[in-house]
């Protein structure tokens, strides 16, 4: 089976839909020509010309405001935030529109519109280049949040992405872009919403994470076994739907839980994971779930990042602690 | 100053203004600038490009940050950035026009320090009416307007100078912070640098209008559209929306038409998106060498001056890039540095956290 890093795959999924789909359309800043600025929409201009491939003005709300009408006009529009801190210039298309429009119109309009965004530090970007803001979207009901880890699930969430009748904001950790290769069959596949995924087993403890984190969780638990800690590693892949189901299942059968996300601790979707591990299996608790992100201040300069993001040390101890009580 | 048509290639056909031609020669009837302020616009503006080849240089071997180079805009930058007055007036700039807030007053080892990572270095000093870069495309504009507003308000004898890109122009923040300019007579130059490029985006994309200072009139301002290789007429035009503003005549926008001679940033690779040929047009119009051109034929350049120039001027670049590669290191404690002026407790205890205490 081909080999493909997550550029690779996301570029793939496009290919297979748009050649499915002559509805679906590619629409953001520098996607034609340049290929977008990591290359993921690379050759699809070539490919199906400029009508489907468009670059756009620089204007964020423009083109996910328009990505709606598409959608109304019946196209299939995936279009690309250049950053998914530069969504903050779009997001009352997104949250207050995107996210309400079914309901808006009970019922008559659906907006079939996948936005794409890379995000996430660790590759010394810019300011606002990095910022994880996933959680502001979870308070925007309406929009779907998907956030793959590795390249199979990168190809598979976004064809499902694409073909969802509601609008999903598809979130691509730029670190992880070219980090690896996996196997990524040619041709289209899904892999469905709201179906968390153990990545590596364990009995003593269980990581939850998602996008580039869940890479973290991976070290993590290699360093634990080190210490005779087992630790499991699970990869919830959608926020929304998130897979209350299997979160809970695998957190019972470990008692301990600790959850680890990029962006900043309070208010992130941890809360919302451990609120409902509180909820749900509250008896099945051998220790207080615990959350390891960012601290709660703007992401620093790029100097900084390394001591701003959640570290491997960092996870580490939380563990640590868990273990001990 | 006189305006004329001018094709290129990039572009359809605009009414221009200019002082000085490509080839050096003064436009019939137009009047120069100073000897002694033209060379002091050549030495930033010679100054500006030395700069950028030289932090290219250190990034490419690690040790300067991404950095988006003014390279064929310097006329742009020195002459616009001379039509204000440092003691009173405020820059607001974007990222690409560096040497404009060294000219305003902002030295060259601190914005320097910004780009090797520099925290406590890198702060703008007091005194210093220079906003810090702005990354976040056209954000500054309303600000700026605010800050025009707020002058004014406040009785001050300033004028705001905000820059903003060809890119920058289709974002909401432009058209409302020019909009709102409109409406309350802020004291503010809107001066859009047009380099034909937004990354790999063509101007064309950008908007379906022939010129960007049209758009002033819809906001019921006055806008200008200059040559922006041509440093005299930048000036000209700039410092003119400069004293109309000073007078409570209220913002202007100046359209600099220009051409950004190198990469979008040192990430970025032009060779995937642009014809070389637009670049070689470019050169034949290249700023520097038009003003050291005209130098020439008025007998005040040669070669050997450019030697002693150039010489003189790595010289100066390379002891602020020294001063900054000194500055004090970013300290992991900065990660919390100025977020709050008295920061909530839960924060208190992640920064000692991550001093290594107890969390
Ligand atoms: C709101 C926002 N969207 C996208 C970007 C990514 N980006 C950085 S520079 C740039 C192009 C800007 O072009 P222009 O305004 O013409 O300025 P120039 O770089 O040519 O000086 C883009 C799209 C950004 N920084 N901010
Ligand atoms: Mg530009």
């Amino acid at each position: 089976m081909p080999q493909r890093n997550i550029v690779e795959a996301i570029n793939s999924a496009l290919t297979d839909e748009m050649q499915a789909d002559q509805r679906v359309m590619v629409l953001g800043l520098d996607v034609g020509k340049l290929g977008g600025v990591f290359r993921t929409t690379s050759g699809l201009i070539e490919k199906f010309g400029s009508e489907r491939v468009v670059d756009t003005p620089l204007a964020e709300a423009s083109i996910v405001g328009a990505s709606l009408g598409l959608a109304l006009a019946g196209m299939v529009p995936v279009a690309e935030i250049q950053f998914l801190g530069f969504t903050a210039q779009a997001f009352h298309q997104i949250g207050p529109q995107l996210g309400k429009y079914r309901q808006r119109s009970r019922g008559r309009y659906h907006c079939q519109v996948t936005i794409r965004a890379p995000f996430g530090g660790g590759i010394r970007s810019p300011e606002f280049h990095s910022d994880a803001v996933e959680a502001q979207f979870v308070q925007a009901p309406g929009i779907k949040i998907v956030m793959p880890s590795n390249p199979y699930d990168a190809k598979g969430l976004l064809i499902e992405a694409i073909r969802d009748p509601d609008p999903v904001l598809f979130c691509e950790p730029d670190r992880l872009y070219r980090s690896g290769k996996a196997e990524v069959p040619d041709g289209a596949y899904t892999v469905p919403f709201g179906k968390a995924s153990l990545v590596r087993e364990g009995d003593n403890v269980t990581l939850v994470a998602w996008s580039a984190a869940v890479e973290l969780c991976l070290r993590a638990a290699d360093a634990l076994a080190a210490d005779g800690i087992s630790a499991a590693v699970l990869d919830l892949r959608t926020l929304v739907p998130l897979d209350v189901e299997t979160l809970c299942t695998q957190v019972a059968k470990t008692g301990r839980c600790v959850v680890v996300h990029e962006a900043p601790l309070s208010a992130g979707f941890g809360a919302e994971v451990s609120a409902t591990l509180m909820e749900e299996i509250f008896y099945d608790l051998d220790a207080p779930v615990m959350r390891v992100g960012a601290f709660d201040v703007p992401f620093p300069a790029a100097s900084l990042e390394d001591h701003y993001l959640p570290s491997l040390d960092r996870v580490v101890k939380a563990v640590k602690r868990t273990m001990e009580s | 100053m006189s305006a004329r048509a001018v094709v290129s290639k990039n572009r359809p056909v605009a009414m221009q203004r200019q002082v000085l031609q490509p080839d050096g020669k003064l436009v019939d009837g137009a009047q120069p600038m100073e000897e002694e302020f033209l060379l002091e616009a050549l030495r930033w503006m010679m100054k500006s490009r030395l700069y950028d080849h030289r932090v290219i240089g250190l990034q490419r071997q690690g040790q300067f940050g991404v950095y988006s180079p003014g390279m064929g805009q310097e006329a742009s930058i020195v002459g616009s950035a001379m039509a204000v007055d440092p003691a009173r007036d405020w820059m607001v700039p974007q990222y690409r026009e560096l040497m404009a807030s060294v000219h305003h007053g902002l030295p060259l080892e601190v914005i320097s320090s910004q780009y090797l990572g520099k925290i406590g270095p890198a702060r703008i000093p007091e005194g210093v009416k220079v906003l810090p870069t702005q990354v976040a495309i056209a954000a500054q504009l309303p600000q700026a307007t605010g800050l025009a507003w707020g002058l004014k308000l406040r009785g001050e004898d300033s004028v705001v100078i905000a820059y903003i890109g060809d890119g920058g122009s289709s974002e909401g923040d432009f058209h409302e912070g020019l909009n709102l300019a409109g409406v309350t007579k802020a004291p503010i130059v809107f001066f859009l640098s047009n380099n034909q490029w937004a990354i790999s985006t063509s101007r064309r994309v950008q908007t379906a209008t022939r010129s960007f200072a049209l758009r002033a009139a819809g906001y019921g301002f006055d806008g200008v559209e200059v040559d922006g290789n041509d440093v005299m007429a930048v000036y000209a035009a700039t410092r003119a929306a400069v004293d109309k503003a000073r007078k409570g005549g209220g913002p202007s926008l100046v359209e600099a038409t220009t051409y950004r001679m190198s990469f979008h940033n040192t990430t970025d690779n032009p060779s995937r998106y642009q014809d070389p040929k637009d670049y070689e047009e470019a050169k034949t119009r290249d700023p520097i060498e038009r003003v050291q051109k005209y130098l020439a034929s008025i007998g005040l350049w040669d070669g050997k001056k450019d030697e002693a120039w150039t010489e003189e001027l790595r010289e100066e670049n390379d002891r602020a890039l020294k001063l900054a590669a000194e500055a004090q290191p970013p300290n992991p404690d900065d990660v919390f540095a100025n977020v709050y002026q008295d920061p909530p407790l839960r924060i208190v205890r992640q920064r000692s956290e991550l001093a290594g205490g107890q969390r």
